[in-house]
């Protein structure tokens, strides 16, 4: 196995031992990008020079034995709607080519200050909308187990970089799953924080109350690493939490015994890919055999979460999207004749179509005489979904369910129908309308493509659900298949999946 | 309730969006299958449960009024695509 294939925890022990430097671990991870990355379209923007000028600095202070803190010298993607002073930041959108952001997001500034090599910006759906990262204005990012399949989305491009060891870990953001969708779709880790958890101070804001800033990376372990350096209190973020900083490996290594989980029959039912099912039932099975304690639940208001997310998403993202007029930032149309024309036609030539859907589906559920009927509708039932939620943690600490209830789909399956895309989110929407914690992990491979199983926590319960996640790494290797290096891993997993380690 | 073009057309107009009468006509369609299928929630009793406009208990958070560096202005003007006399440029509104 090459060094762009190690975890950032196998990596941060060799540097401790000295027998490996930062530098050794970004030659190996910009010759996997000049393999791959044509292919596979995962980055927007690549930094490498800068990167590499870092490395070198990196490997000082390792060899020193002053490393800046578990990151330093490690090399990570950040999504491309996280600004970062002086480089380009687009959102994949063309509203935004070449809009230079004057500051750095505090989540960017953090893994910067603790030697983080930061690679480039990945590819991404339109300002983080899509479940697939079709949306990009730029190129489709690809899947790196089957390239003619997506990647899933909207954090595509960070999933897809660090399955194929373009990237050690990444940043992405969740509004109702672009990082377990793409995790599970990549078979990668990836955690969706508590809402307030992480500063989203210099994110692109898409929907407000669902946006979250969080890790994607090749286990656990890794995803407690990248969250403890990246998590905390903000003064610059409003909706920042106050709280102490916690070291998120903390109970990895902890027993289930004791440890209930449910299992919402509705997460079961029509639409679910046999595979999928049969997949996240041996995990299930798994856990049990672990010392968790399985218990069936219901939530019944399940089947409203899509339209109660699409309503209120699409009536925030409305409103925040309003800013792109083209006099501030951003590009604009020719002709500055008249202010609501110039506005209109910036606008026009500068979204692309699913944007557009979003705000055109918000804008009208905010108009006057719909807003009652759909906008207020849906926060009501957002209540009664938060409601749900918060009783069944009553009896159990975690809920197990898909991330998605299917494989990963083929370019172009669904991009000409709306709903059939947004079905892709039914299993992970839920999570976001509650502001809970949640994370996906790879529970095994269906026709060579992997399935993720989804770990529900409580506000607050990363440690949990990281825990859970962690101890069924322990006996399963699903999450140790690589899709591009020797080869040798995928051949494995095609004739099956290797269940014991 | 179904949605006309002509609603989609004043929807456009309020969102400031153009659309060709082929986009209206989609639009129109994928709105209307869109809302269809969202007109589920109306199973939902919601009388007398308040809206969650976002899960967090906290409300404003104030802090001390103490004045700070700010961005400086070359930096603030640098992505407009008109700026005169260290301001953005827009197009006239009033003659």
């Amino acid at each position: 196995m090459e060094l762009c294939d190690l975890t950032l925890h196998e990596i941060k022990d060799l540097f401790a031992q000295k027998e490996v430097l930062p530098s050794m671990v970004m030659a190996s991870v910009v010759k996997r990008i000049g393999e791959v990355e044509e292919k596979l379209g995962a980055y927007l923007a690549l930094d490498l020079e800068a990167a590499l000028a870092a490395a070198r600095a990196a490997d000082d202070r390792i060899k020193a034995g002053r490393a800046l803190g578990v990151l330093d010298g490690i090399p990570v993607a950040i999504k491309d709607n996280l600004c970062q002073a002086g480089r380009e930041t687009t959102c994949a959108s063309r509203i935004l080519q070449g809009f230079v952001p004057p500051y750095t997001a505090t989540v960017v500034q953090k893994l910067l200050d603790q030697g983080a090599l930061i690679l480039g910006r990945t590819n991404m759906d339109e300002f983080a909308m899509g479940s697939s990262t079709e949306n990009s204005a730029f190129k489709p990012a690809k899947n790196p187990w089957d390239p003619e399949r997506v990647p899933g989305g909207s954090s595509g491009g960070s999933a897809a970089a660090v399955a194929a060891g373009e990237a050690i870990a990444a940043l992405g953001s969740d509004t109702g799953g672009s990082i377990r969708q793409p995790a599970a779709f990549c078979g990668v880790t990836g955690l969706k924080p508590t809402y307030g958890l992480v500063s989203r101070y210099g994110l692109v804001a898409f929907a407000s109350s669902f946006d979250q800033i969080g890790p994607l990376a090749k286990d656990a372990e890794d995803c407690a690493l990248m969250l403890s350096a990246v998590a905390g209190f903000d003064p610059l973020d409003s909706t920042s939490v106050r709280g102490t900083p916690v070291d998120y490996t903390q109970e990895l290594d902890r027993e289930l015994t004791g440890r209930t989980i449910g299992l919402p029959r509705e997460y079961f039912g029509e639409g679910l890919d046999p595979e999928v099912r049969r997949l996240v039932m041996a995990a299930v099975a798994q856990l049990e055999d672990l010392g968790a304690r399985v218990v069936e639940i219901s939530l019944k208001m399940t089947e409203y979460a899509l339209p109660v997310y699409y309503l209120i998403s699409s009536a925030e993202a409305s409103s925040n999207l309003g800013r792109y007029d083209g006099i501030r930032y951003g590009r604009a149309a020719a002709g500055r004749e008249d202010l609501a024309a110039y506005y209109t036609r910036t606008r026009a030539e500068g979204f692309g179509p699913e944007v557009k859907r979003r705000i055109m589906l918000g804008t009208y559920a905010l108009s006057a005489g719909y807003y009652e009927a759909y906008y207020q509708k849906a926060q009501q039932v957002r209540t009664l979904i938060c409601r749900e939620f918060a009783e069944a943690f009553r009896v159990v600490d975690a809920i197990v369910t898909p991330t998605s209830p299917t494989l990963p789909f083929r370019l172009g399956e669904r991009l000409t129908d709306p709903l059939a895309m947004y079905m892709s989110d039914v299993c992970t929407v839920p999570v976001n309308i509650a502001g809970l914690s949640a994370l996906s992990i790879p529970c095994g491979f269906a026709r060579g493509l992997p399935v993720g199983l989804q770990i529900i926590g409580r506000p607050f319960a990363e440690t949990t659900i990281l825990n859970i996640a962690h101890q069924y790494q322990k006996v399963t290797g699903h999450h140790r298949a690589r899709p591009c290096g020797t080869g040798h891993d995928r051949a494995e997993q095609e004739g099956g999946s290797p269940d014991e380690v | 309730m179904r949605v006309s073009e002509e609603e989609v057309r004043r929807v456009a107009e309020l969102a400031r969006l153009a659309f060709s009468e082929a986009e209206l006509r989609q639009l129109a369609g994928e709105f209307n299958r869109i809302l269809e299928a969202f007109a589920k929630l109306n199973e939902v009793d919601t009388t007398g449960v308040p809206p969650t406009a976002h899960v967090l208990k906290v409300k404003n958070r104030f802090r001390a009024d103490q004045i700070r560096p700010s961005l400086p202005r070359p930096e603030a003007l640098r992505n407009a695509n008109a700026v005169k006399d260290g301001s953005f440029v827009a197009p006239l509104v009033m003659e």
